[in-house]
């Protein structure tokens, strides 16, 4: 799993890569009670919105972590939001992209490097 | 602003070490939620009985021969017909009729009169005021006092187990007592739509009088993020957002604040546009809607017709936990202001469905006798 500042989580299996938010994003949003999912077959550049969750209080963007084509949307979260405050690194993910740029997950930092910076907030 | 530049409350400590994530708000460092978090915070004042910080808010006396006289050149209300022991809710007016600010205003004992007016206005406030009253009433501001807000169906019991005279009061009752030992200012009011107290109090007691009422099992620490969406829910509007120096308190859906004899004798400022929109000729009027598919509509979404021709705009939306959906205060021309019209409201460039549908969103539970 890689990290982004943004505290978004990237699973990359083959080249298809597993987006969602990390425990901490999830934690500092509190309880999620909206979630829009991208549609299929939109294509993202790395940066871009890729999801909204939202809060009783605020809406928040979800920025694609990597750039490619999505390929799923976890369209379940739309009738269980809380899902991503439950599992936010498993059950909670938002969408699936086909790479198209696979250099961008190495850059993308570790496990530890994501628990370092997170000790800097 | 930095974080070195906000003020605190006499509660601040007393929040930290709850677990609150502490914003700013209003000029001040202050608990947006504690650690069960907005969701937790709401249910359980709508359930059982929140405790919230309010000292942000403005607290002052006028005083003067006659300060409610003197006061009415500036409010909606009729303040020279308040009753000892009683508040009532007026808006403070600029030339045009628009809203400078909202408050309360009480005559808890024969000390002239007590307001309460919003953090983020006061300063602006009390300038207007001891302009207007100069030489005929003072303004004294009350720094060295908090305002806490204990709201919730159980909050009448929790608070009687300390003051029994509390018991007895009802809704917008407004008392200087001795209260938790000290020299106190109870009303039963608040702003969640639920039954409840507000206290003022020394700002050195503060934190004694907060962990009191917090020892109580019925008692939990509610942030101002429960706070929004609560008043959200009561259709309680938020200066700032439902009302500004360009909203008229018609506009805002808020006429009971304009008192029948202040009305009878013209007398307040912005007559000329208010007893014009009295009389229903009005161009937008606060609305609140239901959102019946897709996202929150938040501050600033636009509000269409079927047509999909934009309308007006929302000031206040989001997730009304109660309700158990999307929930938004808006405005709209008045013909469409019709409790089930359809409309749609604008979120990130989608058209949604939503309703007009009668305030307050979930009932309101003040108690007006015993």
């Amino acid at each position: 799993m890689r990290f982004t500042k943004d505290h978004e989580w990237v699973a990359v299996e083959g080249d298809i890569a597993t987006v969602g938010i990390t425990a901490y994003a999830a934690e500092q949003l509190g309880d999620v009670v909206f979630v829009e999912v991208p549609d299929l077959g939109k294509t993202v550049k790395q940066g871009d919105g890729l999801a909204v969750v939202e809060s009783v209080k605020a809406a928040s963007d979800v920025y694609a972590p990597v750039s490619g084509e999505v390929v799923e949307a976890n369209t379940a979260l739309g009738d269980a939001p809380e899902t991503v405050n439950a599992v936010p690194e498993t059950g909670g993910w938002f969408a699936r992209i086909k790479l198209s740029v696979p250099a961008e997950v190495e850059a993308l930092m570790d496990r530890d490097a994501y628990e370092a910076f997170l000790s800097t907030l | 602003m930095s974080d070195q530049d906000l003020k605190k409350t006499p509660l601040f400590e007393a929040h930290v070490a709850a677990g609150a994530r502490m914003v700013p708000f209003a000029g001040y460092s202050m608990p947006v939620q504690y650690k069960d978090g907005v969701l937790k915070e709401h249910l359980w004042t709508r359930e059982h009985a929140g405790l919230f910080d309010v000292s942000h808010m403005g607290q002052a006396r006028l005083r003067g021969a006659n300060p409610a006289k003197s006061f009415e050149k500036l409010v909606s209300a009729d303040y020279q017909g308040l009753k000892p022991g009683k508040q009532r809710y007026a808006v403070l007016l600029n030339d045009q009729g628009g809203v400078i600010d909202d408050l309360m205003t009480a005559r808890p004992d024969d000390d002239g009169l007590f307001i309460v007016v919003n953090g983020a206005c006061k300063d602006n406030d009390y300038a207007i005021i001891a302009k207007a009253l100069e030489g005929e009433a003072t303004v004294e501001r009350l720094e060295d006092r908090a305002l806490l807000a204990l709201q919730g169906p159980e909050a009448a019991a929790v608070l009687a187990a300390h003051v029994p005279q509390a018991a007895s009061m009802v809704f917008m009752d407004t008392v200087a007592l001795t209260a938790f030992g000290v020299d106190a200012i109870i009303s039963r009011s608040g702003y969640t739509g639920e039954d409840g107290y507000e206290i003022s109090a020394p700002a050195a007691d503060a934190a004694r009088i907060w962990n009191t009422l917090l020892d109580d099992a019925r008692v939990k620490p509610i942030g101002l993020g429960a706070r929004d969406s609560l008043r959200l829910e009561a259709g309680l509007p938020l200066y700032g957002h439902d009302m500004d120096e360009t909203v008229s308190p018609v506009e805002a859906g808020m006429n009971f604040a304009i008192g029948k004899s202040r009305r009878e004798a013209g007398d307040y400022l912005g007559v000329d546009r208010i007893s014009r929109e009295l009389a229903g000729d009005l161009k937008r009027v606060r609305v609140n809607l239901r959102v019946l598919e897709g996202a929150p509509a938040r501050e600033g979404a636009e509000i269409a017709d079927e047509t999909g021709a934009v309308v007006g705009v929302v000031t206040s939306g989001g997730f009304g936990p109660s309700v158990g959906g999307a929930i938004a205060i808006g405005f709209v021309p008045p013909a469409l202001a019709v409790i089930g019209a359809q409309l749609k409201v604008i979120v990130r460039g989608k058209p949604q469905a939503a309703q007009v549908v009668a305030s307050p969103f979930v009932p309101n539970r003040y108690v007006r006798k015993i």
